[in-house]
């Protein structure tokens, strides 16, 4: 365990910044967001970013190739550029999770190449949530915001940053820092991680249970008569998918440039008219079952085909930003998820 | 503040449901907290009981549900407008997208709304917000309870209210008010007078943040097209790839363009922006711009009218006047 004090964070920043590239949040005029860091940027008090992390491994939009017509000849390029390694700094533990998420869909056979890409290149340096917030339910998928996982794993005092590094790359770039860090014991860390276990159980959606979902549950919710009532007033925006830091759905799409093709991969909604739309047309027809698609996707169908694994982290986002304030909450405790069980 | 109270909105609907007036209700489910409600309909007397909620997060407008709502069903549903909403509720009959004879609409006044995604970003860990006159408790988790001033925590789009007199009711609920001196164009004059330059880095700056999730336009009463051209993959401007940012002026640009004399600025669009694009501004200089050229003209303030830019009349300005006339603030 190391620890710094919270004076010397621009030093600490700009010594990461020497080794790699460092993303961490700061504040802006639309919340706190992803930067890369630069003299003078302060890290933001927020509990989470309003984009989720996920955009660093799987950006809402990406050129995939290119194609160059020059008369009867079709040049393909490969557009990929080598990945520079990046530190991403003060991740919170729903967002680390949806990491895990993300890798069983991207990583598995056959690998998405530019997911991994990208995924290998980084180090997570994730903070526990010394004030989480009324809408973070992460302790219903088993996450512990005190225990967060990642490569270094840091722990915020009033005056102090502790450090503990649990991978190999996280314990390499601990040393590297060694010069700025002194030596810690683990009592402040126990005693923050006391509190913040404290203030969990203060939680408003800590009783939330994920008991009745899972896997081969489809049959018995598909049907629900309250699917109608709970997406009725849903816009269709998709901004719940977009803000969500394990929503992976994606579209390819070829773009004309004139004189060539760009291929790009850009997220996908299950909340829009023309997703997964096919030659037979849209098997999705009205709001009910697009609604029905992404809270069923998160609670029964990835944990059939994850081990159980919910794809939901429980990190909020829905359910501050729906214009309409319609979430996973109101449908899982819709549905069942018994607070009481 | 909150001018009429749950339960006078809930009797009134009680009442209507009861002799017969209306079958449905269109209203605000309570939430987890105070303030995430959301717009549901309820079918009968014991919905309404259970679940009704009306407080000062209830900002959402109620207009352009009753497309949906009214289409494909006999049952007469009751609206509860505020002033704004029946701007819109007008601008939606004038273009006849829902039936009228099916709905009943009963005029709320409104002090103003709060918006929970504002507040949320004012004060960590709210548990729950309770206004009493002008004067908010804002109790939180782990910081005690905090008390604002109403008017400090008003939305913004309240802040520049244009009016609180409904243009359209059958019924009325207490007061009406009156059309406001709004000062909402203050805002539109400062960025009129930044040089072609400067105003181009500020709307590169606001919509470069633009994630095209197309809220603005799912909201907006004025974007009712069955089948939105962004929506459509054989346009070539389906929206799906935020691929530059000049792709995201388009969608603007054209989207404003298209409710030019149509917006009626409820103030939606921005209200619901995750990004907090101020995209009122787009469609308020559209609208002081036809004030300008075509003298005031606000869309919805009645039935049937025609906005000035799809109307011809002999005193309409010459395009080089027009070009004259809107010099150095294009
Ligand atoms: S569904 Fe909502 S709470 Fe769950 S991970 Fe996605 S944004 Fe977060
Ligand atoms: S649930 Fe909310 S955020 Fe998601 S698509 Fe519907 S209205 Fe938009
Ligand atoms: S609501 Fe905001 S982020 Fe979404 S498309 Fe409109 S301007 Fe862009
Ligand atoms: S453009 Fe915005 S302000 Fe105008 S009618 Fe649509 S949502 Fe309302």
């Amino acid at each position: 365990m190391r620890k710094i004090s919270l004076s010397k964070l621009p030093e600490l920043f700009s010594a990461i910044a020497k080794t790699s590239a460092l993303y961490l949040p700061v504040d802006t005029k639309a919340g706190a967001k992803f930067e890369a860091w630069a003299v003078g940027k302060t890290l933001s008090n927020a509990l989470n970013t309003v984009r989720s992390a996920k955009d660093f491994f799987f950006p809402q939009t990406e050129n995939l190739m290119d194609f160059k017509v020059e008369g009867k000849n079709i040049e393909l390029i490969d557009t990929r550029k080598e990945c520079e390694d990046f530190v991403l700094f003060g991740v919170r533990a729903c967002d680390v999770k949806s990491f895990e998420v993300l890798d069983r869909v991207f990583l598995a056979e056959p690998q998405d190449t530019y997911y991994k890409n990208r995924r290998e290149h980084a180090l997570i340096i994730s903070t526990a949530c010394n004030k989480p917030q009324e809408t973070c339910f992460c302790g219903t998928f088993g996450i512990d915001a005190a225990e967060p996982s990642g490569d270094i794993v840091t722990y915020r005092t009033d005056d102090e940053l502790f450090f503990d590094a649990k991978t190999e790359k996280g314990k390499k770039l601990l040393d590297a820092l060694s010069s700025i860090t002194e030596e810690a014991d683990e009592k402040a860390v126990d005693q923050q991680k006391a509190l913040i276990r404290e203030r969990l159980q203060k939680l408003p959606l800590k009783d939330l249970k994920t008991e009745g979902f899972g896997s081969g549950k489809t049959a018995e919710f598909f049907d629900d008569p309250q699917w109608k009532e709970l997406s009725s007033a849903c816009l269709g925006c998709g901004t719940c998918t977009f803000v969500c830091p394990t929503c992976q759905c994606y579209d390819i799409k070829d773009f004309d440039t004139g004189h060539g093709i760009k291929r790009f991969r850009c997220w996908d909604s299950c909340m829009y008219s023309d997703f997964t739309k096919m030659s037979a047309g849209q098997p999705r027809l009205t709001q009910l079952e697009r609604f029905r698609q992404r809270f069923m996707h998160k609670l029964v169908y990835y944990p059939t085909n994850n081990d159980g694994l919910f794809s939901c982290v429980g990190c909020g986002r829905c359910l501050a930003k729906c214009p309409i304030n319609m979430n996973i909450v109101k449908v899982m405790k819709a549905l069942g998820g018994r607070e009481d069980a | 503040m909150q001018e009429v109270t749950r339960d006078a909105l809930l009797n009134k609907a009680l009442e209507l449901l009861k002799n017969g007036t209306v079958d449905r209700v269109l209203g605000y489910r309570v939430g987890e907290f105070s303030y995430d409600v959301t717009p549901a309909v309820f079918e009968n007397e014991d919905a309404l009981k259970k679940d009704f909620c009306w407080n000062s997060f209830c900002g959402a407008n109620f207009s352009k549900y009753l497309i949906s709502e009214t289409a494909k069903t006999e049952k007469k549903l009751l609206v509860f407008l505020k002033p704004c909403d029946s701007y819109s509720f007008n601008q939606l009959l004038t273009e006849h997208r829902f039936d009228r004879e099916k709905v009943y609409a009963v005029g709320v006044p409104c002090g103003g709304m709060l918006s929970g995604k504002d507040l949320r970003e004012k004060v960590e860990s709210v548990s729950d917000v309770s206004v009493n006159g002008d004067k908010v408790t804002v109790k939180t988790l782990f910081d005690g309870d905090l008390e604002f001033d109403f008017e400090t925590l008003l939305s913004d789009r309240c802040k520049n209210c244009k009016s609180k007199k409904h243009v359209a009711y059958d019924e009325l609920l207490g007061e009406d008010g009156e059309v406001l001196d709004s000062h909402r164009f203050d805002e539109v004059e400062r960025l009129e007078q930044m040089t072609p330059d400067e105003r181009f880095a500020f709307w590169q700056g606001e919509l470069s943040r633009c994630i095209r999730c197309n809220a603005c336009r799912d909201v907006c009463p004025a974007c009712t097209c069955e089948k939105c051209v962004f929506d459509n993959p054989n346009s070539g401007v389906q929206n799906k790839a935020a691929a530059d940012s000049f792709e995201e002026k388009m969608f603007h640009i054209i989207r404003a363009f298209h409710v030019a004399g149509r917006c009626t600025d409820c103030g939606e669009c921005s209200r619901v922006c995750p990004q907090h694009i101020p995209l009122h501004l787009l469609n308020r200089k559209f609208i002081k711009d036809i004030n300008s050229f075509y003298g005031d003209y606000q869309a919805g303030a009645e039935v049937g009218s025609r906005a000035p830019i799809v109307n011809y009349t002999t005193d309409d300005p010459e395009p080089s006047e027009a070009v004259e006339r809107g010099h150095g603030n294009a």
